[in-house]
């Protein structure tokens, strides 16, 4: 089996490559970088394909370090199937799939489970990450060495913080101990009180229950100072406020080993868009300030925030079409968020290399996966982009089971046009 | 002039011509409810449906009496009663409605924004009879027209809004009626109990009762909602009737001819003493007739009237 990619405005931050190249691909695995590989050469060894990439972008394969995938249990909303489907065409060639499932994945078997599916039915290589305590309860922390011998990428009780702050740091440590990475969920339940959307005057006049964004903060606070004193790591989910970000700035200034992630709808919408009342704006964290904002977007400048994930999130019309108090949190974003982070690139914010380690090489890294890079025998985990073309986002034709998503009817332009998983073309559409 | 409106969702999107419009043609029906047959044919073939999904006597009551003096067929469906018990859907029961084809729907809901689902959903008007903390539109009309009728105008009046500001769509209603029409309104509560960022909503912002009360003109106490404190937010009834709880003493500190207000239902010895609720100040019961007129008002307006 073999495949020559050519033409391809190749960025790979690992290697600091931005340059017009051609890959050959064997067996699945990168075989060759080169600015000429002469074809009739290559045929004398056998038959190939190719495909010419025609001057687009080609970078390693998108990692969604934060998605839901809600099998088993809750395959109305989205299967492994429908998900990295949804993966493949959103540019991801790897999601990792958080714990929160029913039965929750706090054990071998569930992590099992999910390897198989996607083994059989996936499209996108899925990372488990298990539940970080026995039922997300944050009572008992789960079985670490027997979860990561089964197959599982980090733990987190996503969904649910870790209230009790002597679970998280021995968490934190056994962790630490296996190589494994903790993800947390930064909430202080006290003072988030089920606030449905961000404390502040959008809040005051719609008559909303509040959720301040010293709910996240003083959660990041207590993750650093507990990674701090433990010497060891610690990754922050969906970061959100501008408190967040200089918390992390901070840490990260003083040498603490803390990476973070943020997810396109907090450097695209803000508590404004609330006003509508529309339910697929209804997340958690909530939609934050202007002011946040341009936080989030001054901590992916400059370093402080490491990753870009979807938090992709499926929830069924039974859950989003009613009452905004009874809606269920969450929206979708496999399918929109290299798009949306492509603005990042156009407004100047990050370059497309600076870009491209929020969404592959960081990703990697911080999960401790293969991936994230083009170097020379890897897997051929790639995704081409189309950084030109433009569509309007119409979620009837995701390949999601769930629609909600709220930039429906928005322009965006760029997106994935192929993607490719250990050499195989799982997503094509006009290239 | 036209009300050019499908619905009545809050005051915050009324413009002082439309409020003055609503006010202007409520006192103008006043007098028909002190006729000895208190009806007239103005909506004869209409439909209102009250679609009440929290308990309400005054709001359902008032709005059902206003359709009737209007000769407009009124259908009350309370939430208790109604296939929302079998788990129907807010869209499934709208659309059931719908089917039915009234002219306006009446409705209150627990969740802030509900009947933003409904008006974007169908084409009839959707009045909102109060929708969680968010809006009580008919409400904040009834006591801007009970404030007119009272002081003469209501431009530069200094109101005092008293109590739990936060669970209190009253008082967002009121709050944006009165700025649009030029008073100066103080909000006061127990700090938890104040919204944060609510300062930025063009109020003065006051936690001690009596400084509250300094010079008002108008003095609206806000019911204690018991039901709605579900987390424990503060320590007792008894400690916050101590604090907030408008009585002889505390009302001397107001202007002399200080108008006394209430939307009720009241807690007597909670937020307000019985001699002032009954007392001379008191304008509790005008309101409930006011309310009954503003509605009427609404009610013409939104089916064409002029």
């Amino acid at each position: 089996m073999r495949l020559l990619l050519k033409g391809g405005r190749v960025i790979d931050p690992s290697q600091n490559i931005d340059d017009i190249l051609d890959i050959l691909i064997v067996n699945g695995k990168i075989s060759l970088i080169d600015n000429k590989i002469d074809i009739s050469e290559v045929k004398t060894r056998g038959s190939i394909d190719s495909v010419d990439i025609g001057g687009r972008i080609l970078v390693p394969g998108l990692i969604d370090m934060h998605t839901h995938l809600r099998e088993p249990g809750f395959e109305y909303k989205e299967t492994i199937e429908s998900g990295t489907k949804a993966a493949v065409a959103g540019g991801f060639t790897a999601i990792a799939c958080m714990a929160n499932t029913s039965p929750v994945n706090d054990n071998r078997s569930v992590t099992e489970f999910i390897l198989t599916q996607a083994a059989r039915t996936g499209r996108a290589r899925v990372y488990p990450i298990a539940a970080l305590t026995r039922n997300q309860e944050g009572k008992i922390l789960t079985e670490f060495a027997d979860l990561k011998d089964a197959g599982a990428t980090g733990f987190s009780d996503d969904g649910m913080p870790v209230t009790d702050s002597g679970i998280m740091r021995c968490a934190l440590e056994y962790a630490y101990s296996l190589d494994m990475p903790v993800i947390s969920h930064c909430e202080d339940l006290g003072l988030a009180r089920g606030g449905m959307m961000n404390e502040g005057l959008v809040c005051a006049e719609l008559g909303l229950t509040a959720s301040p964004d010293i709910a996240e903060e003083i959660m990041v606070l207590r993750d650093i100072i507990l990674a701090r004193y433990t010497h060891t790591r610690v990754h922050i989910a969906h970061v959100s406020t501008a408190g967040s970000v200089e918390a992390i700035r901070a840490a990260k200034a003083s040498g603490i080993a803390v990476t973070a992630e943020t997810a396109p709808h907090y450097f695209t919408l803000s508590e404004e868009a609330l006003r509508s009342f529309s339910t697929n704006l209804k997340v958690y964290p909530p939609l934050r300030s202007e002011r946040d904002l341009e936080a989030i977007k001054e901590g992916l400048a400059d370093g402080t925030i490491d990753a870009i994930a979807s938090d992709h999130a499926p929830h069924s019309s039974i859950e989003k079409e009613v009452e905004f108090d009874y809606a269920a949190t969450g929206l979708i974003g496999l399918e929109t968020s290299l798009s949306l982070s492509l603005r990042l690139v156009e407004e100047g914010i990050l370059s497309m290399s600076g870009l491209i380690k929020k969404m592959s090489t960081n990703p990697a890294d911080i999960l401790g996966v293969s991936g994230g890079s083009l170097r020379h025998g890897l897997p051929a985990d790639i995704t081409v982009i189309d950084p030109e073309v433009t569509w309007t986002v119409d979620a009837a034709r995701f390949h999601s089971k769930s629609r909600n998503c709220p930039y429906q009817g928005m322009q965006l332009r760029g997106r994935s046009v192929m993607t490719m998983v250990g050499g195989e073309i799982k997503y094509r559409s006009g290239l | 002039m036209k009300l050019v409106r499908k619905d009545v969702l809050g005051i915050a999107d009324f413009s002082v011509e439309e409020i003055n419009l609503v006010l202007d043609i409520a006192g103008s029906f006043k007098e028909i409810s002190q006729r000895p047959i208190k009806k007239v044919p103005t909506l004869r073939g209409s439909t209102v449906i009250n679609l009440f999904y929290e308990p309400s006597t005054r709001t359902r009551t008032s709005f059902e009496i206003a359709a009737k003096r209007l000769s407009a067929d009124a259908i009350n469906i309370s939430a208790s009663t109604s296939s929302v018990v079998k788990g129907e859907t807010l869209m499934d029961t709208a659309k059931t409605l719908e089917s039915m084809n009234p002219d306006i729907i009446v409705m209150r809901h627990a969740c802030a924004g509900a009947p933003h689902i409904l008006a974007k959903l169908l084409k009839q008007s959707i009045i909102n009879a109060g929708d969680g903390a968010h809006e009580h539109p008919t409400q904040a009309l009834l006591d801007m027209l009970t404030i007119r009728d009272k002081m003469g105008y209501i431009r530069g009046l200094a109101v005092t809004i008293v109590g739990d500001i936060a669970h209190s769509r009253v008082a967002r209603s009121n709050i944006y009626g009165l700025a649009k029409m030029g008073a100066k309104v103080t909000v006061c509560g127990p700090a938890m109990l104040l919204p944060y960022g609510i300062g930025r909503m063009g109020v003065r912002v006051e936690t001690n009762m009596r400084k509250a009360l300094e010079r008002a003109d108008v003095i609206m106490m806000l019911r204690m909602q018991f039901e709605r404190q579900n987390k424990a937010t503060f320590p007792s009834l008894r400690e916050y009737a101590s604090q907030y709880c408008l009585n002889a003493d505390n009302i001397r500190l107001a202007k002399e001819d200080v108008l006394v207000m209430h939307p009720g239902p009241i807690n007597r010895g909670i937020e307000i003493a019985p001699d002032i609720a009954d007392g001379p100040h008191s304008a509790i019961l005008e309101q409930v007739s006011n309310g009954v007129a503003v509605r009427m008002a609404l009610l013409y307006l939104l089916a064409g009237g002029q």
